[in-house]
């Protein structure tokens, strides 16, 4: 599926769009992972919780779980908040 | 150094060369290594530490805490970063900043086991290479509160078990709102040069304390370290060490800038002896910098603030200036000739100053305000290198 990636982590993927698979957010981490190395730990801390600053929506609808489920077809937009100065 | 004198003086015995001046050999050639709130510098210096050419931006918005060049190849460089929104990191050069690396593995606690609260690092604060004896051995503080170890040059870390799980951690550290207004921090690690297994490391807050085993075990070492008036000197956790530094010429002393004072230690003995009762009433010994000489253990500076009322954290009355003590603490002396005279508003932060091995010392110090500047006579006289950059997090100088 594809997933939208914000400009901070551009300099991982090289590109604003990319593509991965999992049947959840945290199997399309994995993956991104895989492919990208050293881009799940700026996004998910050690304890597999959700950097504050970092959000993750489906379709348009922001998710909170990184066992929410994937249906074939779902697109994935990572955001960085905006917020500080 | 006398090699090429001696090189010279057989062949002008043997007849083959008409005698000739040994041409002097150039001096070292300084690098400055400034890390600051939006990214970092490398400021490479002529031989006589006059002129800088300015390398960067290096991670231009990254905070970077620390950035820190390997003295065992003089080439190898470690910078601890995060940006505000995304992770800690920790990236690496081996070319001296002209390509990097990330970390494959920064420094981060182990996963907690179901239903436990985990730490997280949030930024890797401190970086300190390892023994003369173990290439490639790194050590990093972060906060909060945590010591971890690499082996491979930096590209992965492994935290430091025996501190960071010592059944006394908690009451050490105390509560996760203490220590600094951005996170308490772990600093100041410290390896004798006599021994790779002999370490110190300090937290803010949660004191000093000493491992001889490699990191496995650890002991406070606070005795005669004050803390703030009302509070119990026995509680790990109301210690709040600003910066430790020990004596490459004399690795049984250290020297202490803390939240309560300037301090010496001279191990065996465990007492730490508060030496900044010497500084003038109306500066105070309260910083956060300490460095000390490289060959005089004797001889050693602060960046005193203003640690008054709500700690405004500026240079006192505005007007910046080292101190430096020439008897092991006994006296100070105001060092400001070349800093602004008054309205001068910044201070230096506890990784922000630093002495480079010349002869005289060199010393630098980047300011909250972004200032880079230096003194090329142990602190007589200091020149502005670099205005303008972003709040300078740390300063490191080396001669590779």
């Amino acid at each position: 599926m594809k997933v939208l990636v914000p400009s901070p982590l551009r300099s991982y993927t090289g590109a604003r769009e990319v593509e991965a698979a999992g049947t959840t957010i945290a199997d399309v981490l994995e993956d991104l992972e895989r492919r990208h190395p050293g881009l799940r730990f700026r996004m998910i801390d050690e304890q597999d919780r959700m950097r504050p600053h970092i959000r993750f929506f489906v379709n348009g609808e922001q998710v909170f779980e990184l066992a929410h489920r994937l249906r074939e077809g779902d697109s994935i937009q990572i955001v960085q908040a905006l917020s500080g100065g | 150094m006398v090699a090429p004198s001696r090189r010279m003086a057989a062949g002008a015995r043997r007849g083959s060369a008409p005698a000739r001046r040994p041409r002097p050999r150039p001096a070292p050639r300084t690098l400055a290594l400034v890390a600051t709130r939006k990214g970092a510098w490398l400021f490479h210096g002529d031989g006589a530490r006059r002129s800088w050419r300015a390398d960067g931006p290096h991670f231009l918005g990254h905070v970077v805490h620390h950035l820190v060049l390997d003295p065992r190849d003089g080439r190898t460089l470690l910078a601890a970063a995060r940006t505000g929104h995304l992770g800690p990191t920790v990236f690496r050069s081996t070319d001296r900043g002209r390509s990097w690396t990330e970390a494959a593995r920064p420094p981060a606690f182990p996963k907690a086991p179901e239903g436990e609260q985990g730490r997280v690092v949030d930024h890797t604060f401190w970086l300190t290479p390892g023994h003369a004896s173990e290439p490639g051995a790194w050590y990093a503080g972060t906060s909060p509160q945590g010591l971890f170890r690499s082996d491979d040059g930096g590209a992965t870390w492994m935290p430091v078990a025996g501190f960071n799980d010592h059944p006394q951690y908690r009451t050490w550290v105390g509560s996760e709102q203490g220590g600094t207004p951005d996170g308490p921090k772990l600093h100041s690690v410290l390896v004798d040069p006599r021994d790779a297994a002999h370490l110190y490391l300090a937290m803010s807050s949660g004191g000093v304390h000493e491992s001889h085993d490699a990191g496995r075990t650890w002991a406070p070492i606070v005795r005669g370290l004050e803390v703030v008036e009302g509070f119990d000197p026995a509680n790990l956790a109301f210690h709040d060490p600003h910066c430790v530094r020990l004596c490459p010429s004399a690795p049984d002393r250290l020297y202490q800038q803390n939240h309560c004072g300037i301090y010496r230690l001279d191990r065996p003995s465990d007492a730490w002896v508060r030496v900044g009762k010497g500084m003038p009433e109306r500066i105070g010994d309260i910083g956060f910098p300490v460095v000390v000489h490289p060959r005089d253990a004797d001889t050693a500076w602060v960046f005193p603030m203003d640690g008054t009322s709500v700690w405004p954290r500026t240079s006192p009355g505005g007007r910046p200036a080292a101190y430096v003590t020439r008897d092991g603490g006994a006296s100070w002396r105001r060092l400001d000739r070349g800093f602004p005279r008054r309205q001068a508003w910044w201070t230096v932060k506890r990784q922000a100053m630093a002495a480079d091995g010349g002869d005289p010392v060199g010393l630098y110090v980047g300011t909250t305000s972004g200032e880079l500047w230096a003194s090329r006579d142990e602190g007589r006289s200091w020149a502005c290198v670099a205005r303008h950059l972003p709040e300078i997090y740390a300063v490191e100088v080396a001669t590779p």
